[in-house]
């Protein structure tokens, strides 16, 4: 009985999924121009949000380095956005973020806790301060323009990274690593104490996990045209993933699509329908997801399924 | 022949001396207990050989080479698995998976899914645990939990297993189990280096026991060299 709800269970998030990406695929073919670029922006935030879950769901170190890995793709796409063709310029982003975040990494990943997540927010802010006293001092202008590229292309570009980092974060996941990535979240010092390499584990995690911000950031850069330090680096891209796989749910892969997607559609509803309240009813939507819902949406689905199946 | 060696290991927290200048080591094939009062640096000792700290100064040796200064990971690789005195499983995964991570890491280095999964049911059925495989470890009882911390050491598959007080908090039939379970182990062909404060079973068990007070080892001797020595009596045991 339980394998036949599991079975089925399954087959229902593959076709799920296909349909998802079938609908995804096909979207630009029927609809407004205004909705290609809406979902290019969920699905940015979608990128950055399972990225980041996909390093501290399991472990539960609390980075709030993402908007490092974007911005770094952002500046990398202004700098040689005019020199090499797009394909490039988003894996070079993408790699560059993974080489810092590889460095951080080792670096950082000995600090805990409260200590971790203060460090990662520095390093953010550090970067963007740098990168601003430099384009003053050296470049004389503060921002940069970007290469522009047709909405259409942003968007399946966008569509692709996102499969990409569904694709890695679900072999992570059902890989020997990704047990062990729980282990660390767990118990670290055991995790030690069974063979598992934690401090490399962790590093090499951290670093694929940047690698989709920064490609995201990457392609972004070339839909807004105009970046700046402030832009690029924006403390937002930090917190808004945090705030949206709790949102979703961390447990499971899709709690994170599922929170980053609802909650940008819930931002861009609010904006334009109250552009003044637009704050004060986000806070008062996140504080009573946060008090009623503490395992996220996805918490909510398999606490009315198993309801359902009950009563 | 010596499976484990340490030569003048010491270790300094700011200046207190954990650990002193103690030389000790451990036969192939026996169970060889560690005794002392609280805080003698008996938990410190196992935590310097299994890398959860550095050394201040000494060498630890393993099967006869130096393992001073290897992470717990490697060592853990080497050959040495360990328990920990206040238990740290993976509360929120299940039993088996506890088993079978330690399987798919440990010593060997190819080991593939499904004989991980074999090896981790065999482990779980030699301790006891069959039962209870798909519970969340955290929902055991401190007996099971106990056991499960000794099937996850031993499904790295060490050839010395460090036991950190392991019948500490339990009953006297569960006391009875575990002492049961360490002799199988040995039987097994693991060496077992183990903590207790239940001196019937560290009595009864050990081939050979080490007693440490304030970080320095006082006396070494079999069971009944233990009990009669002055030293050990005015320190640790008592008059009766």
């Amino acid at each position: 009985m339980d394998r036949v709800k599991v079975i089925t269970n399954r087959f229902f998030l593959q076709g799920l999924l296909f349909v998802v990406l079938l609908l995804l695929a096909t979207m630009p073919l029927y609809v407004r121009p205004y909705l290609i670029i809406l979902l290019t922006t969920i699905i940015m935030y979608v990128v950055i949000t399972v990225s980041w879950a996909i390093f501290s769901g399991p472990t539960r170190y609390i980075s709030l380095a993402s908007a490092a890995f974007f911005g770094v793709g952002v500046y990398v796409s202004a700098m040689l956005g005019q020199a090499l063709p797009l394909p490039v310029v988003i894996a070079v982003g993408g790699l560059v973020s993974l080489i810092l975040a590889l460095f951080i990494g080792l670096l950082t990943l000995r600090l805990k806790g409260m200590y971790f997540i203060i460090f990662t927010f520095g390093v953010s802010e550090l970067i963007r301060h740098f990168l601003l006293w430099w384009e003053t001092n050296f470049t004389g202008t503060v921002g940069r323009w970007v290469v522009a590229v047709d909405h259409t292309i942003v968007y399946y570009v966008m569509v692709v990274i996102f499969m990409m980092a569904l694709l890695t974060g679900y072999l992570i996941k059902r890989s020997k690593y990704g047990l062990a990535l729980r282990s660390i979240g767990e118990y670290e010092e055991a995790a030690a104490h069974i063979g598992i390499n934690v401090t490399i584990l962790k590093a090499m995690t951290f670093a694929v996990s940047a690698f989709f911000m920064g490609a995201a950031g990457a392609i972004m850069a070339t839909r807004w045209t105009y970046i700046d330090p402030s832009i690029a680096f924006n403390p937002l891209f930090s917190f808004m993933p945090v705030l949206m796989a709790i949102f979703g749910g961390i447990g499971q892969l899709y709690g994170p699509i599922l929170g980053a997607a609802i909650f940008a559609l819930l931002e861009e509803i609010l904006i334009t329908e109250f552009p003044y309240y637009y704050m004060l009813l986000f806070g008062i939507i996140l504080v009573a997801v946060i008090l009623f819902l503490p395992n996220g949406l996805v918490g909510l689905i398999q606490k009315w399924r198993r309801g359902g199946l009950e009563g | 022949m010596r499976i484990l060696e340490g030569e003048k290991v010491a270790k300094y927290f700011g200046g207190l001396a954990a650990v002193h200048d103690v030389n000790f080591h451990v036969n192939e094939g026996e169970i060889a207990g560690l005794i002392g009062p609280n805080g003698a640096g008996k938990t410190t000792l196992f935590n310097l050989i299994s890398g959860a700290l550095p050394l201040t100064s000494g060498r630890t040796r393993f099967k006869g080479e130096t393992i001073t200064g290897l992470k717990p990971n490697e060592i853990c690789k080497r050959g040495i698995a360990r328990t920990f005195q206040l238990i740290k499983l993976f509360g929120n995964m299940t039993v088996f998976e506890n088993v079978f991570l330690a399987s798919l890491f440990g010593v060997s280095k190819e080991i593939n899914k499904p004989n991980a999964k074999k090896e981790s049911l065999e482990l779980l059925e030699f301790v006891g645990l069959s039962g209870v495989k798909t519970s969340p470890a955290k929902g055991l009882t401190l007996a099971n939990q106990k056991r499960l911390e000794v099937a996850r050491a031993l499904a790295t598959r060490p050839e010395l297993l460090l036991l950190d007080e392991l019948m500490a908090g339990l009953n006297p039939t569960e006391v009875a189990q575990a002492m049961e379970l360490v002799i199988r182990i040995r039987d097994n062909g693991i060496t077992v280096f183990m903590i207790e404060h239940v001196m019937k079973a560290i009595m009864s068990v050990c081939n050979r026991i080490m007693v440490l007070d304030h970080g320095v080892k006082i006396a070494e001797g079999t069971p009944e060299e233990i009990t009669t020595d002055k030293k050990v009596i005015e320190v640790y045991l008592g008059e009766d």
